[in-house]
């Protein structure tokens, strides 16, 4: 490179930029590029074109190897691959609305609270601090397990109750139970201050302007004019729900597997794949078109969501 | 079906991150390379001779991991070092055998038909051949694949049933002796306190697998190459394991599963089923207070039954100095059986894989021990080559609905006989090619 290049108005000089603002850019921008082609890209490309091939054990499948869209078919006429979606959307219709409403209900009360109001918001939201594996394990071991000294059982016993295996009985479906309370437990609180803040941001004139015309309070001032004024809000939470319903994971893997594997009952496409692909199988091939299903899926839905609740859309 | 005698192989502690699965099965392109850079393979620079990394899962016996560091460095040939691998070994192994800086000697649960149909392991036949007799041909047989042997034994597992012989006493039963009598002993034993039986927390779907249908003398996969069990005894079998359940006479949902005594010594239970790697322990807790047996037959051809299994060790296909390597697994695994007997019996609790050092032994030749070594012999069923992962999926599957869900045997049976001889077909076609 010579001296001329770099003068002002060189083509090194143009590609940096006025204020070298190119090389700035790439140079902040550049390693989360990177990171994100290597790491997300990268792999999603891959697992696109590993599930037309028979991969069982391996990432870099031959000619040979081609089934076209064997995987797919064989994914979607895959019993056990369908009712993992069944059992996602069954959670899904249960935890969204469940975490919704009690959030909602804690924010209310907290905010009505004139003592010691930090105290419980901190209270409430302490749970989301907590990892779901080891909120599972706790679950698992203590709470619900199925022997007479369990916390459940022991409560149950009071009452002269019979020891109930938690996790194991599936008439009733007791295993929901446990899935579902150690959610709500974990991420009511995160939503609740989510819902406070938004309640906060109310104006108290409006409240003020319907004690006027005589709103009586309680539900029908909630009715008319807490819960519109958290449309936003509401919004925000229940995309936020649906997407971590949709990446559950964690408290099922941890409640309901053991070294033999994963009972046929409570599992969610992810677990099934995460068996299919990388379990001792290593059918990567066909754990990868489900993945792209379960993409396809999920993109789907999302845009549904979006369109649904408007979002995006400048609020008049 | 060789069972983990770390107990917690993999439990519930070892959830992968979420973000990890989150990823998508893309994720494992680089899963594999990942797990490679994260961890030491194993090959340091310097030293003298080839350098060989040898991989073991995590034993839960305290010495193990020293013993096996002992006879590393008692091979004089080449350099080997140990890795001592805890957390999900089969899932390490399996991502780790797609790259380049895996191990070069590793043992191995199989090793399974894929990875011997996907080249990733090297025929070890000429290191075995000499003696191949003198292993427990039940054992062995997994580790064949059309006629070249892929794996050496190392160890024999075997699961049985405990029984506490005070409590079998205390409720006038004896020790059952048909599968019919263990549902009746099962029910009599329970009470507020103590259940009758323990077969794992999830019913007995996960560990009893096939074993319920040798017990009525079928098999997984029938010697015409075809699912073994298309047969009404089977699901009778199956029906008695749901009778069970459906008694509240199975202990669910203890703290800790099938693998590990403690229910059985906590008295949780009467009987429970669990690895022969549990012996010492109760034994230590019990005294002479319990007694074993073979899963009890079922039905005029039935015969009792005990599941047998064996890490095998194996060499990489991808490593870069196979010779090496097949030489130290023959040095360690076929030539020097003092370090075989060793290791089988001073830490945990195993049935050497040769059969004369299983005769010779001393802690084999009485009470339970000599029972279990025993059933081994005159009952040992070992899971074919040719029993898939996706067979024991789909066959566990509908065992765990037959036992909870009361689904009907039959129906559920005749699902998996379809799928069994789809997988069948698979493979063959696969070897064809």
């Amino acid at each position: 490179m010579s001296a001329a290049d770099v003068r002002p108005g060189g083509p090194v000089a143009r590609a940096l930029g006025a204020q070298r603002r190119n090389l700035w850019f790439w140079v902040f921008v550049g390693p989360f590029a990177i990171g994100l082609g290597l790491f997300t890209y990268v792999p999603l490309v891959w697992s696109l074109y590993l599930s037309f091939f028979d991969a069982h054990n391996t990432v870099t499948p031959t000619g040979d190897d081609f089934v076209g869209l064997g995987n797919y078919t064989a994914m979607l006429g895959d019993g056990a691959f369908l009712s993992s979606l069944g059992t996602f959307v069954l959670f899904t219709a249960f935890i969204v609305p469940a975490t919704y409403v009690l959030s909602l209900a804690l924010a209310l009360m907290v905010n009505r609270l004139r003592l010691a109001r930090a105290f419980f918001r901190s209270v409430f939201f302490l749970p989301t601090a907590c990892s779901y594996v080891v909120a599972a394990v706790i679950w698992k071991l203590s709470i619900f397990n199925g022997v007479r000294f369990g916390l459940a059982n022991t409560v149950l016993g009071w009452f002269g109750a019979d020891q109930t295996a938690w996790l194991s009985t599936t008439h009733p479906p007791w295993y929901w139970l446990v899935i579902v309370t150690v959610r709500l437990w974990l991420q009511a609180g995160f939503y609740m201050i989510l819902f406070l803040a938004g309640l906060q941001r109310i104006s108290p004139q409006l409240y003020e302007a319907a004690a006027v015309d005589g709103a009586r309070a309680g539900w029908q001032v909630f009715r008319h004019i807490t819960f519109p004024q958290l449309r936003a809000t509401s919004v925000a939470v229940v995309l936020l729900l649906v997407i971590n319903a949709f990446q559950a994971f964690d408290e099922f893997y941890n409640l309901l597997s053991d070294a033999r594997g994963y009972p046929p009952y409570a599992r969610p496409p992810l677990v099934y794949l995460y068996y299919t692909a990388l379990g001792r199988d290593q059918n990567l091939g066909l754990g990868s078109a489900g993945a792209v299903i379960l993409a396809l899926i999920i993109a789907v839905a999302t845009v549904v969501q979006a369109r649904w609740f408007g979002l995006g859309r400048k609020e008049e | 079906m060789s069972g983990s005698s770390s107990g917690s192989g993999s439990g519930v502690g070892d959830g992968p991150g979420r973000r990890r699965v989150l990823a998508g099965a893309g994720g494992i392109a680089l899963g594999g390379a990942l797990v490679a850079c994260g961890s030491n393979t194993g090959r340091g620079a310097g030293g003298s001779g080839p350098e060989i990394s040898q991989w073991y899962h995590q034993y839960g016996e305290p010495g193990t991991q020293q013993a096996v560091q002992r006879y590393a460095a008692a091979y004089k040939k080449a350099e080997v070092r140990v890795q001592w691998r805890p957390g999900d070994y089969d899932r390490q192994t399996a991502a780790a055998l797609l790259t380049d800086s895996g191990p070069d000697v590793f043992e191995v649960n199989g090793p399974l038909l894929d990875q011997i149909q996907g080249g990733q392991v090297v025929d070890l036949t000429a290191e075995v051949e000499p003696v191949k007799d003198d292993f427990n041909q039940a054992v062995l047989a997994p580790k064949i694949w059309q006629d070249r042997i892929w794996g050496i034994p190392q160890t024999v597992d075997l699961q049985l049933l405990y029984y506490r012989k005070s409590l079998l006493k205390a409720g006038g039963v004896a020790p059952p002796q048909t599968l019919d009598e263990l549902v009746d002993a099962a029910g009599t034993l329970t009470t507020k306190k103590t259940k009758g039986l323990f077969l794992g927390n999830d019913g007995g779907a996960g560990v009893l697998a096939g074993t319920p249908l040798f017990a009525a003398g079928l098999s997984l996969i029938g010697d015409d190459g075809r699912a073994g069990f298309d047969d009404p005894a089977a699901a009778r079998a199956l029906g008695k394991i749901r009778q069970l359940y459906a008694d509240k006479s199975l202990l669910l949902g203890a703290p800790t599963d099938w693998s590990d005594p403690a229910a059985f010594v906590q008295g949780l239970t009467a009987m429970q089923w669990s690895g022969l790697w549990a012996l010492p322990m109760v034994k230590k807790a019990l005294g002479d207070d319990f007694g074993v047996l073979p899963f009890p037959r079922d039905g005029s051809g039935g015969r009792p039954a005990v599941p047998v299994g064996a890490y095998g060790s194996a060499v990489s296909a991808r490593s870069k100095r196979k010779a090496a390597a097949k030489a130290f697994a023959r040095w360690l695994w076929v030539e020097r059986t003092d370090f075989q007997q060793d290791f089988a019996l001073s830490y945990g609790f195993h049935i050497p894989a040769r059969l004369s050092l299983a005769k010779n032994a001393k802690q084999l030749q009485h009470g339970a021990a000599a029972d279990a070594v025993r059933f081994a012999t005159e009952h040992g069923h070992a899971e074919p080559l040719l029993w898939t992962t996706a067979d024991r999926t789909a066959y566990q599957d509908a065992l765990s609905r037959i036992i909870k869900d009361g689904a009907n045997p039959e129906t559920e049976l005749k699902g998996v006989v379809r799928k069994v001889n789809a997988e069948l077909q698979r493979v063959k076609k696969k070897s064809r090619a």
